[in-house]
């Protein structure tokens, strides 16, 4: 009797932990069977996540996925891009559709709570603006009242958009568009005297859609939220959004280091800095803990750099100044926790 | 299920064996209802169980909670602040103007399109001919968005700064601009008078109708009908008060304020439905006035009647049989296809429903919501038409 009580309590527990085990590591698992990732990425927002006409996608956002990639697979080709818009991009998480969803999101606390989301740091630190012609002559976003306001539904914007001009009591009337070409095509056509959403995005409009390359059109000095933009996963797996987070970190700790995509193969053969050589797996120990091998973050600064060279290869051309996206120690608000 | 009646008296009523055709009938369809039941239950709880499991929430208690997105076209008050349950309200109306308008102006277009397209006339058969191949052939998307494109276009049409106006509207690429009477009590009476004047001038006219079915004379009710429809509302209007102030529009800051307004957003999807509903409509109505038969047309002739006369009163008539059925599929499809606003920002409902979806995160139940607004509304539609059908159907003696 008491023997087979045992063996039932046995194998419960057992069936259990089989069960926890399975199920935190089957994002993972499921990964690397399939052999590639699939990456919830913008439909085309120059210095985030856009295709070339060769298939080819490009920027920060499209950079975490190739770095995730690489750590996993020793190869950044590995990743399968879905671009999805405003209003698709939850559903397909919450679906499991796309591991990752890496698409320049406002991190807020009902998505992170109720929406089944859960965000695994900030990638970037934007706020939201206004673009405007110049020949309307407004020098400041207090002198919006009463303008047409082009914007994306679904997003934070729509919110702060209606935010602001109640809190300043003022009137807009908005034009709600789904997709981005389409509403940028309506602001160019002067159907609005106003373009809202975040900063980086409207330096990327303002770089690559615009008219006259740009030259008629100004944003607004004001920034009227916050909006940390980060990538994505959903709940109820805790190794794989550690590794998604811990894979931002690396690659900032990796630009605090001096590590970079030149000179990362070196340092990982022969630095004699304890904390390089943890990072870069020369001292065991931090792939194992993560799941992933040793020499993940190597593989993953030799395919994208570091944060510093993302930065510099896809929002420097945009014009936009590092500002809030600087290291903590110059200035900045990225601050990656140790690796140890 | 239909019952076999037995000769009667021809057999004792006997017991009822599971081989008998209604017992089995009876016993399959319970069958099937509880196969149906089990198979929705089974979805209800997976979903639920998967919902949970994955941390989203579920239930219909955001409809309470503060909306806080503009809507750019509203019927009924609405602000940042108000619920989602009445920004969706507005979404509904917002679908409801569009395809009412839509409907009316699609008939319209259809009738005379589909007349024409029988005319003797070989210029005017062969436009409107070619006004039905071209259209109906081009998916609805593209003709929304081709109207948008072209309604906004600066080629087109002025800015709001740039715009002159012509008797005081103005037409530019944010939208038409007309003056309209300042809201006052003298107008609301205005409006309340004609809608009495023509309740009045319907039941004259079957009164009218009535009397020349007993007697055989009847008077023109043209010239009593004119007076009753101008001068009631006038009267309401001068009793209460005269208003004559007019709400011009005007330029003030970026755009132009004041007198109503018809958006490039609802006029890009009124185009493009009523246009493309046109055609087929006009096809329906070849169809049913090619159904008539030609010995109607002679006889009516024969008995001396005015061409139009026999359009008016001998042809459409009975074309309206063949004509309805279809019609009803046409004015559902119009209605489902106004979802397509979405492509051009019209705040129907779908868009505003997407919106409160993406705000929420709550897909499954602002989908169940579009689908039984929709489906109530359908429904509703096809009720109407059958009811309408079957008061012109034939009525055999």
């Amino acid at each position: 009797m008491l023997k087979r009580s045992l063996i039932a309590v046995a194998t419960a527990t057992l069936a259990l932990g089989i069960c926890t085990t399975a199920n935190a590591g089957s994002r993972l698992d499921a990964v690397k069977a399939r052999g590639q990732l699939v990456c919830g990425v913008n439909t085309g927002l120059a210095g985030f996540a856009l295709a070339d006409s060769t298939g080819k996608w490009t920027g920060i956002d499209v950079d975490l996925c190739r770095a995730i990639a690489a750590s996993m697979f020793g190869d950044a080709e590995k990743v399968r891009y879905v671009p999805l818009n405003t209003q698709q991009r939850f559903t397909a998480l919450q679906t499991g559709e796309v591991d990752i969803l890496s698409r320049n999101t406002t991190w807020t606390l009902t998505r992170d709570t109720q929406q089944g989301l859960n965000f695994a740091a900030t990638l970037y630190y934007d706020g939201q603006g206004f673009m405007v012609a110049k020949k309307l002559g407004v020098k400041s976003a207090k002198e919006l009242d009463g303008a047409a306001v082009c914007v994306q539904p679904g997003t934070t914007t729509e919110l702060n958009l209606a935010d602001y001009f109640r809190a300043n009591n003022m009137k807009f009337k908005p034009v709600v568009i789904e997709n981005l070409q389409e509403v940028n095509a309506a602001f160019f056509a002067g159907r609005c005297d106003v373009l809202t959403t975040d900063a980086s995005g409207l330096a990327a409009i303002l770089t690559k859609d615009a008219p006259n390359k740009g030259a008629d059109h100004v944003i607004l000095p004001e920034l009227i939220s916050k909006e940390p933009l980060g990538p994505a996963v959903a709940q109820g797996d805790e190794q794989w959004i550690d590794i998604v987070r811990w894979t931002i970190f690396a690659l900032l700790e990796a630009e605090e280091y001096g590590i970079s995509s030149t000179n990362v193969e070196q340092l990982a053969k022969d630095t004699t800095n304890p904390n390089i050589a943890r990072i870069l797996g020369k001292t065991p120990g931090m792939g194992k803990a993560i799941g992933l091998p040793e020499d993940w973050v190597v593989r993953a600064v030799k395919a994208v750099g570091n944060y510093g060279q993302m930065w510099d290869r896809h929002i420097k051309p945009l014009g936009l100044p590092r500002g809030l996206n600087n290291l903590w120690n110059k200035g900045g608000l990225m601050y990656a926790p140790p690796i140890r | 299920m239909t019952v076999v009646s037995e000769p009667k008296g021809a057999s004792p009523p006997r017991r009822r064996s599971f081989y008998d055709k209604d017992v089995q009938a009876i016993v399959w369809q319970a069958v099937f209802l509880c196969v149906v039941v089990a198979i929705g239950w089974f979805l209800y709880r997976n979903t639920m169980q998967n919902l949970a499991a994955r941390n989203i929430k579920t239930g219909f208690d955001f409809l309470g909670s503060e909306a806080g997105f503009e809507i750019g076209e509203t019927l009924i008050a609405y602000s940042p602040a108000a619920n989602y349950t009445r920004a969706l309200a507005v979404g509904f109306l917002n679908t409801l103007q569009v395809a009412i308008i839509g409907i009316v102006l699609a008939t319209l277009l259809g009738i005379a399109v589909g007349i024409g397209s029988l005319s003797k006339n070989w210029l005017v058969a062969k436009l409107t001919a070619g006004y039905i191949h071209f259209l109906r052939n081009i998916p609805v998307l593209l003709q929304i968005v081709l109207w948008y494109t072209i309604l906004i276009s600066e080629r087109f049409l002025p800015g709001p700064r740039q715009a002159e106006a012509f008797l005081g509207i103005f037409a530019t690429q944010r939208g038409v601009y007309f003056p309209v009477p300042q809201a006052h009590a003298g107008w609301t009476a205005a409006l309340v008078g004609f809608l009495l004047a023509a309740v009045a001038l319907t039941l004259m006219s079957r009164w009218n109708a009535q009397r020349r079915e007993d007697t055989g004379t009847a008077r023109s009710l043209f010239l009593p009908g004119v007076a009753l429809l101008m001068g009631v509302p006038f009267l309401a209007w001068a009793l209460n008060g005269a208003p004559t102030a007019i709400d011009w529009p005007t330029l003030r800051g970026f755009n132009l304020s004041g007198g109503a307004r018809i958006t490039p957003e609802f006029a890009a999807v009124l185009f493009g439905l009523t246009v493309y509903t046109s055609a087929f409509i006009g096809e329906i109505v070849r169809s049913g006035i090619m159904a008539v038969p030609k010995g109607q047309t002679e006889a009516a002739r024969a008995l001396g009647l005015k061409p139009s006369v026999i359009l008016r009163k001998v042809i459409l008539p009975q074309a309206m049989r063949v004509i309805v059925p279809p019609l009803t599929s046409q004015y559902l499809n119009l209605t489902k296809n106004s979802s397509l606003s979405v492509a051009v920002g019209y705040p129907d409902l779908v868009n505003v429903a997407n919106t409160t979806i993406n705000q929420t995160g709550q897909a499954i139940e602002g989908v169940t919501i579009i689908m039984i607004v929709y489906l109530v509304t359908s429904l509703a539609t096809s009720a109407f038409m059958n009811w309408y059908n079957e008061r012109i159907a034939l009525v055999e003696r």
